[in-house]
């Protein structure tokens, strides 16, 4: 029996996780047109490697990853492409996204693809198989997972003692990873040992929450029938405990430092249906084309769907028939998830649960009051935070004192607003202050920037100046220095030779041709006398029509 | 009495030696304060505060030439910066200061010339082309000063609000109900 360890904080929602674990998981109908956004994953977008009117096949690439943190992007079935453009996508913001429009042909047909054989692999080849297939952190950050298989810059040869699978899924009404586990649980513990041979991990844990005793004994068989010396650990039922730094707390007591990565303390953790993604695409050479997703909420069929990326939430949500008094859609779960602004949205990589949501299942804040101090935020945060502090100090917008009481370890878990008696909306304000704050730095890296510009414009200039002054006195000097030596002797030597060429050339204009104007008759001579009076005449006059038009003008 | 004097005449001429010494020793080139101050301004180089650029604004008002609100790119906030820095109050814009959005500029490439006008005037090296050949901005990195538009002969040179993009975006104050008080 393993030691678990506890980390601060944490709280105990509903869960509501079995409305939607009654059912096993269903392959969601094929949509009549799928929208697929180029950016799916954290970091840069996709670039577009296709054009409106080309025919694609399943699994085909048509967004390739732009700089380091990216991933690629997919077409989810075969069909065509009718159009690259502006989408609305799920994003809080509400404003539209570049996607492509595809319209399925329903064939369904794949792309050529073939399984990478891991073990006589080069490890940057399997990263960058893993990048080319999209294979992204699931459990909601979308982080691009090549990245985190990367040696550690600085610390190249830092072990990775402890690699864990994140099967806790916290959040209440989310069961995707619980279905997951239960149905696909040797892929996922296939996938396991490919990540641990990447990273060279020593111990494999996989942490699930003790409200899913299905997906534990479905796990745990599937170590046996492996044989791998993996642990299926089960932790105590608690949010955030989820979170990945708080996972690594309870599973190895290690407490990841503020502002440092997980591998640093050498741990690295997966979600497990990223696991299983990674599996399709080093075993199948699959891209990331589909997820699972939990329909539940205000719905008649709560249900896990396996969907395509790029279905519309619409057509999710008819698929479990949400109930007349739905009033607005979640994406994600109830504690950390976004309002959508509309169904028309397509799922993409990053969205785990769809929940419908009425003035019944969750009833409006109250209005709130003002912070008493009381300190319940601090007791619930999973992070050691003092939220009550970091909410005063966004609230007046002093974001370095906000800073200073460590506002980026929060994990927005929203906890505190949870416990708050006060009903305040605490972590909208940390969003607030982090996104003001990360917009500040970017100000003064561009101001820096231009500063840098400017100086070495001025200074160019300067160089330039000087070069010229330095090129006009070399001038000066070497007239000075030629008319110097014309003066002084060498003159008389070459006087003759200049001389005879003066002489040459008279002699040459004396010997040439008459010119066509001398020898005129005194009839010639009057004609073109004629003709230069009535090109003066024609001068007076068109200098007089512009001085007459410049006056007019005036006028 | 005359070695008390003896005595203090001999501690003033060591200590007003060390002091010599220390300011020659010691001595910091140019202005830290003018630095602390340019960090603060916006690097826009625009000349809007009467200086031709944001260096020499600093300078004016390490010196005391110059107020503290004259600089409209640096915002309110970044009169809040400097009354900090200097231990000022705070003073609000002129009536004359509009403050605009952040812009980029655009140059028109169907209009341009090629004259070079506006490559001169740029304070950043933002405009790439040559004589006779058309003129772009380099929108990355340009400051938004307007220092291109009124050379420009042919008014091709646009400035274009910075629209929000998704990358962009940021989230917004929260704004909720309070509950009455009873």
């Amino acid at each position: 029996m393993r030691t678990l360890y506890q980390f601060n904080g944490g709280i105990h929602p509903p869960e509501n996780k079995e409305q939607s674990t009654q059912r096993g998981i269903t392959r969601a109908p094929l949509s009549s047109r799928l929208i697929i956004p180029f950016r799916q994953h954290a970091g840069e977008a996709a670039k577009p490697v296709v054009q409106a009117g080309d025919h694609v096949l399943k699994g085909q690439l048509i967004g390739m990853p732009c700089g380091l943190v990216s991933s690629a992007v997919h077409a989810s079935t075969s069909g065509t492409i009718t159009a690259i453009d502006m989408q609305p996508v799920a994003h809080p913001s509400g404003m539209p996204d570049l996607c492509a429009t595809l319209i399925p042909d329903g064939k369904e047909e794949w792309l050529p693809h073939e399984a990478v054989d891991y073990r006589s692999s080069d490890s940057a080849e399997l990263r960058q198989h893993l990048r080319m297939c999209g294979v992204v952190g699931l459990g909601g950050a979308v982080f691009p997972s090549d990245l985190k298989l990367r040696p550690l810059r600085g610390h190249p040869n830092k072990d990775i003692g402890t690699l864990i699978l994140n099967g806790a899924e916290c959040e209440p009404y989310i069961t995707c990873d619980d279905m997951l586990m239960r149905e696909r649980a040797a892929e996922i513990v296939q996938g396991a040992e490919m990540l641990r041979f990447m990273l060279d991990a020593g111990e494999v844990l996989i942490g699930i929450e003790d409200n899913k005793p299905q997906a534990i004994t479905a796990m745990r068989q599937a170590v046996a029938d492996s044989g791998l010396p993996f642990e299926v650990v089960v932790v105590p039922t608690i949010y955030p405990g989820g979170s990945a730094k708080q996972l690594i707390r309870m599973l190895t007591g290690l407490e990841v430092p503020s502002g440092k990565l997980p591998t640093e303390i050498g741990v690295q953790c997966f979600n497990v249906a990223t696991v299983y993604s990674a599996y399709r695409a080093l075993a199948h050479g699959e891209p990331l084309l589909s997820r699972i997703v939990t329909i539940t909420g205000n719905v008649r069929l709560p249900q896990n769907l396996k969907v395509l990326l790029g279905t519309p939430v619409q057509d999710l949500v008819a698929l479990g028939e949400a109930l007349p008094d739905t009033n607005h859609y979640i994406m994600g779960g109830p504690m950390m998830g976004m309002e959508l602004a509309s169904t028309a949205v397509p799922l993409v990589k990053a969205g785990n649960c769809i929940i419908a949501a009425s003035d019944k299942l969750f009833p409006p804040a109250p209005p709130a009051l003002p912070c008493i101090r009381c300190s319940r935020c601090a007791q619930a945060c999973p992070a050691d935070l003092q939220p009550m502090d970091m909410f005063w100090f966004s609230q007046s917008r002093e974001f370095d004192k906000a800073q200073q009481f460590s506002l980026f370890d929060c994990i927005e878990c929203g906890a505190c607003s949870y416990v708050c008696p006060s009903h305040i909306p605490l972590v909208q304000y940390f969003q607030f202050a982090k996104s003001e704050i990360r917009a500040r730095e970017q100000d003064k890296q561009a101001a820096d920037h231009a500063r840098e510009r400017h100086e070495f414009r001025e200074y160019r200039i300067e160089r330039e100046k000087q070069e010229k002054a330095g090129k006009l006195a070399a001038r000066e000097q070497s007239i000075r220095q030629s008319q110097a030596a014309a003066n002084s002797g060498i003159g008389p030597a070459i006087q003759p030779e200049i001389q005879a060429a003066i002489e040459r050339a008279r002699a040459q204009a004396a010997s040439a041709e008459p010119r066509n104007t001398d020898n005129l008759t005194p009839q010639q001579r009057a004609e073109i006398a004629g003709v230069e009076a009535r090109r003066e005449r024609v001068r007076e006059l068109a200098k007089s029509a512009v001085e007459h038009t410049n006056d007019h003008d005036k006028n | 009495m005359l070695s008390a004097l003896l005595v203090m005449a001999g501690i003033a001429i060591v200590l007003g030696a060390v002091l010599g010494y220390s300011a020659i020793k010691f001595h910091v080139e140019g202005n830290p304060l003018v630095d602390k101050i340019d960090a603060i301004l916006p690097q826009t180089q625009c000349g809007q505060c009467g200086y031709p650029g944001c260096r020499p604004y600093a300078a004016a008002i390490a010196s005391g030439e110059a107020d503290i609100n004259l600089c409209p790119p640096g915002g309110e906030e970044g009169i809040h910066k400097l009354a900090d820095l200097l231990g000022v109050e705070f003073k609000p814009f002129g009536g004359g200061t509009v403050l605009k959005p952040k812009a980029v500029a655009f140059i028109d490439e169907n209009l341009c010339i090629g004259c070079t006008l506006c490559i001169q005037a740029c304070p950043v090296d933002a405009i790439a082309g040559a004589a006779k050949q058309m003129h772009t901005i380099i929108a990355s990195e340009c400051t938004g000063c307007e220092l291109c538009v009124s050379p420009c002969p042919v008014n091709c040179i646009s400035m274009l609000p910075i629209v929000e993009k998704i990358t962009t975006w940021k989230w917004k104050y929260p704004v909720y109900s309070l509950a009455p008080a009873k």
